[in-house]
């Protein structure tokens, strides 16, 4: 490419949505949004601008990051509806700096089987350590693995129909059931969130030697 | 012959050549593009391969007034002889600090200067100076770019680097210093597995999964890449950057000198005393072996020792590969955890590329079958390519693309990740990931900061890379210390940090106290790395004698030049064709060559050049005629320089064979 073509940049945009030329929508062709990803990157790649002018180049850097920010971020469900929260507000985005370590609140239901599973877990680690095996525990955990796996998997079927909703709200213009959706939303992340750690927990505990 | 000569004139009509360089721990090479094909450009041994390491000989009396270095075969040579003034797989201390390296150093003659603090560049002493690892690095990158200058006659002024896709950022930085000290814009760092998908990818229109095996001298890289139209995405990359077939030397060598303490009594360890030329006679010894058991069912250790024994052993490939099994099976992990990132299962990767010259020892490749399930698939990993040169090619290949590209890299794209996430110290001493690991580059973050006492005017960030939760277990990269906010109660500033990683794997951070829209001020210092100074100090050494040295190198080629053809027509007279030539066709052949043996000793580069061309010429007919005629048509046009070969002298050519391997 010589310098003196001129490049068309899409407008440096703070919505990954609109990078894509994309509404606000929680349901995304994921093949079309990586056509259109490799499309914008043969435009915007820093290694097919090399020869341009500093400032080119800068503008350029800035441009095909926030391509692949956005691409990182919309190509998957879970990290596509936090971002929507994030930008339409209806969830804070808790910022890295101050984050604490706590761990999210245990959902409700989930209280009374998440009690029982930590003092498997304990128990398990404790056995771990002493390089002893409780073949009774460990089908306990091994059973607790594949039910709490199977929740994660339902929390993201609900995501991609709570999403729908969505979209069909934001179709309608209807902004108070975008409220109402966004909450739900907002909900099944945190769910997600927890049951996701709950089954890393348990796979490490069990693929200890 | 022939060819290279044609596509070296040709090349020198077109400046500012962009070359490939890969800067390996073992060995480093330089390629370029020659229309559509990669090639690697010869060293003046004729040696594709420069060895990585950097010598300084003991200086001759009376000559040296700065120290000689030398770079490559000449270096490794003297590296048995004088293995205290030479250094290799300087690659391994790029961008570490004295608390990394302490452990392998106990198996590598190297000193590091005695005052180092945890944190600080190394310092290695060589002949009495100190130089960090980016200057050693930049005195083998600047014995490529000389190779690279002397094939194009031109100077070459551009790179891009390959570095393993694992480096983090201060060894990329490192890396990157090193070419600006050796005078090379470097273009792009590129990862080392990444080069070799893309070599690969040039004469086979891909699609699909690929995983690139990348074991060499001192890393191991394994790299999962998705094949699309001409666009080569990486999905996930993770690897070892101390792990390669110098683990394996030194295992073996541990191995030897425990055997040595066992029978002979002898302790060669280097703490144990002054052995270091027994040790190096031993890891020769040894590679040597390791060589030969990729291909044979045995081999032989026969070294002599310190009073006048000799160690002699033989090796089987049965006991070989015993040995070297844990070595290889780190590898497995790493290749676990790419695929598991990437979300796919050995099944589903469609080829295996096999980079590094320790992927030619037997077992590593059947581990690589097992691993990807090849074998029931009916397929096998991917070896076309020689394993030493195909990371220098691929780079040929994107500096290719960097530089406007050509026909044959036009649709060509390569979308790389970062290996490492990157994150910032938060309160209690844990990680805040802020760019997660094989994040696709250019990528950034954006973090928002305040201030937590009234009129405060600093805030300070600390920067790491790694995976762990806690900082203290991941690489700190640098603290930026953010001044100039203006004073305000605390909690009110909104101070905008902007982290960018960009295509070459290096962070960039920039910020903006947004109430005041004020370009915040960020110092940086770097955990491991040189500062901006520092690099320029270095610089400017390097590039008075990189000016120098260029000139001086033209000069003595054009003599060597000068002086072959001279020799050719002194011989000339005794041949046939001789005879056949007309009297003013011998007088226009003498004049030249009186005219060039006057101005030989002038030292004037054009005039030697304009001399030898036109002694050339001047002997065109001759070159000829001498030539059997079937021969002639099929040449055509040969100068003496070409015909001088059938005269019963090689000429001074420029590529002559290798030489072979030290014995």
């Amino acid at each position: 490419m010589t310098t003196e073509q001129k490049l068309e940049y899409p407008v440096l945009t703070s919505d990954y949505f609109a990078v894509f030329g994309l509404p606000r929508k929680l349901s995304i062709d994921v093949a079309a949004l990586e056509k259109q990803f490799y499309k914008l990157s043969r435009k915007l790649h820093p290694d097919l601008n090399a020869q341009a002018g500093p400032e080119a180049q800068a503008e350029i850097l800035a441009q095909s990051s926030q391509l692949n920010d956005a691409y990182r971020v919309l190509k998957n469900p879970v990290t596509r509806v936090e971002y929507l929260l994030e930008i339409t507000g209806f969830r804070i985005n808790e910022n890295n700096a101050d984050k604490k370590t706590d761990a999210p609140r245990v959902p409700a239901d989930l209280l009374e089987e998440v009690f029982e599973l930590n003092m498997q877990l304990e128990e398990m680690r404790a056995n771990n350590k002493m390089g002893e095996d409780d073949p009774q525990l460990r089908a306990d955990l091994e059973r607790a693995r594949t039910q709490f796996t199977d929740q994660l998997a339902a929390v993201d079927h609900d995501l991609e129909q709570t999403g729908k909703a969505w979209d069909s709200a934001l179709d309608q213009a209807d902004d108070v059931g975008k409220k109402a959706i966004a909450k739900d939303l907002a909900a099944l992340l945190d769910r997600r969130g927890y049951l996701r750690n709950l089954v890393r927990d348990v796979n490490e505990t069990l693929e200890k030697p | 012959m022939f060819e290279e000569k044609q596509a070296a004139a040709g090349q020198s009509t077109a400046p500012g050549k962009v070359v490939g360089i890969d800067l390996g721990t073992t060995n480093s090479l330089v390629a370029f593009m020659q229309g559509d094909t990669p090639v690697v450009i010869p060293g003046d041994d004729g040696s594709n391969l420069v060895p990585s390491v950097v010598a300084v000989p003991v200086a001759q009396a009376g000559k040296a007034v700065r120290d000689t270095i030398v770079v490559g075969h000449a270096a490794r040579t003297s590296l048995l002889s004088f293995p205290e003034r030479a250094i290799y797989s300087v690659k391994r201390l790029m961008g570490r600090g004295v608390e990394d390296v302490t452990e392998e150093l106990k198996l590598f003659p190297f000193k590091l200067a005695a005052d180092i603090q945890p944190g600080e560049v190394l310092r290695i002493l060589l002949g009495g100076t100190e130089y960090t690892p980016p200057e050693i690095s930049a005195h083998i990158l600047r014995q490529l770019k000389r190779n690279a200058e002397r094939y194009f006659g031109s100077p070459v002024t551009q790179a891009v680097i390959t570095v393993p896709a694992y480096f983090n950022d201060a060894q990329r930085q490192a890396t990157k210093d090193a070419g600006r000290m050796a005078g090379l814009e470097v273009l792009r760092l590129v990862n080392e597995p990444t080069a070799a998908a893309l070599a690969y990818g040039l004469d086979r229109k891909k699609e699909g999964i690929v995983a690139v095996y990348d074991l060499g001298g001192g890393t191991f890289d394994i790299s999962i890449l998705k094949l699309h139209d001409g666009i080569f995405e990486v999905i996930a990359t993770n690897g070892d950057t101390h792990l390669g077939g110098d683990d394996i030397d030194n295992l073996l060598i541990v191995v030897a000198i425990e055997d040595i303490k066992g029978d002979d009594g002898i302790d060669l360890r280097i703490a144990a005393g002054a052995h270091a030329e027994t040790i190096q006679a031993l890891r020769k010894a040894v590679i040597d072996a390791k060589i030969q058991l990729s291909s044979a069912e045995s081999a032989a250790i026969d070294i002599a020792l310190p009073g006048g024994k000799r160690y002699q052993r033989t090796i089987t490939r049965e006991q070989y590969e015993q040995l070297i099994a844990p070595v290889i099976a780190r590898t497995v992990e790493p290749c676990k955890s790419a695929l598991r990132d990437a979300g796919i299962k050995p099944e589903q990767i469609d080829e295996v590329v096999m980079v590094g010259g320790s992927t030619r020892i037997p077992k590593v490749r059947a581990l690589v079958d097992e691993l990807f399930a090849l074998t029931p698939r009916g397929k096998h990993p991917h070896i076309e390519l020689n394993p030493d040169e195909v990371v220098a090619l691929g780079a040929a290949v994107q500096a290719n693309i960097l530089g406007g590209g050509s026909a044959a890299t036009e649709d060509m794209l390569l979308l790389d990740v970062t290996p490492l996430s990157l994150g910032i110290e938060a309160l209690g001493g844990v990680v805040a990931k802020i760019i997660q690991r094989n994040s696709t580059i250019p990528a950034s973050a954006t973090e928002h900061f305040t201030t937590g006492v009234d009129g405060q005017t600093n805030v300070a960030i600390h920067v790491l890379q790694g995976e762990r939760e806690l900082a203290k277990d991941c690489r700190s990269l640098a603290r930026f210390d953010l001044k100039g906010i203006p004073p305000m109660t605390a909690g009110l500033p909104r101070i905008e940090v902007k982290f960018l990683i960009d295509a070459n794997g290096l962070l960039h951070v920039s910020a903006t106290e947004q109430r005041s829209g004020k370009a915040a001020e960020i110092e940086v210092k770097p955990t491991y790395g040189l500062t901006d100074e520092q690099v320029e100090s270095m610089i400017l050494e390097s590039f008075d004698f990189a000016e120098q040295d260029f000139a001086e190198r033209q000069l003595i080629e054009a003599k060597n030049d000068a002086n072959t053809i001279l020799d050719a027509v002194a011989k000339a007279h005794d041949h046939a064709a001789w005879q056949q030539l007309t009297a003013s066709e011998r007088d226009a052949i003498a004049q030249a060559q009186r005219h060039l043996a006057s101005i030989l000793e002038g030292g004037d580069l054009d005039a030697i050049r304009a001399g030898t061309a036109s002694l050339d010429k001047a002997t065109t007919r001759f070159a000829e005629i001498m030539m059997d005629s079937a021969v002639t048509s099929a040449i055509g046009g040969q100068t003496m320089n070409e015909a001088s070969e059938s005269l019963g002298q090689a000429p001074n050519a420029p590529h002559p064979f290798a030489p072979a391997d030290f014995k």
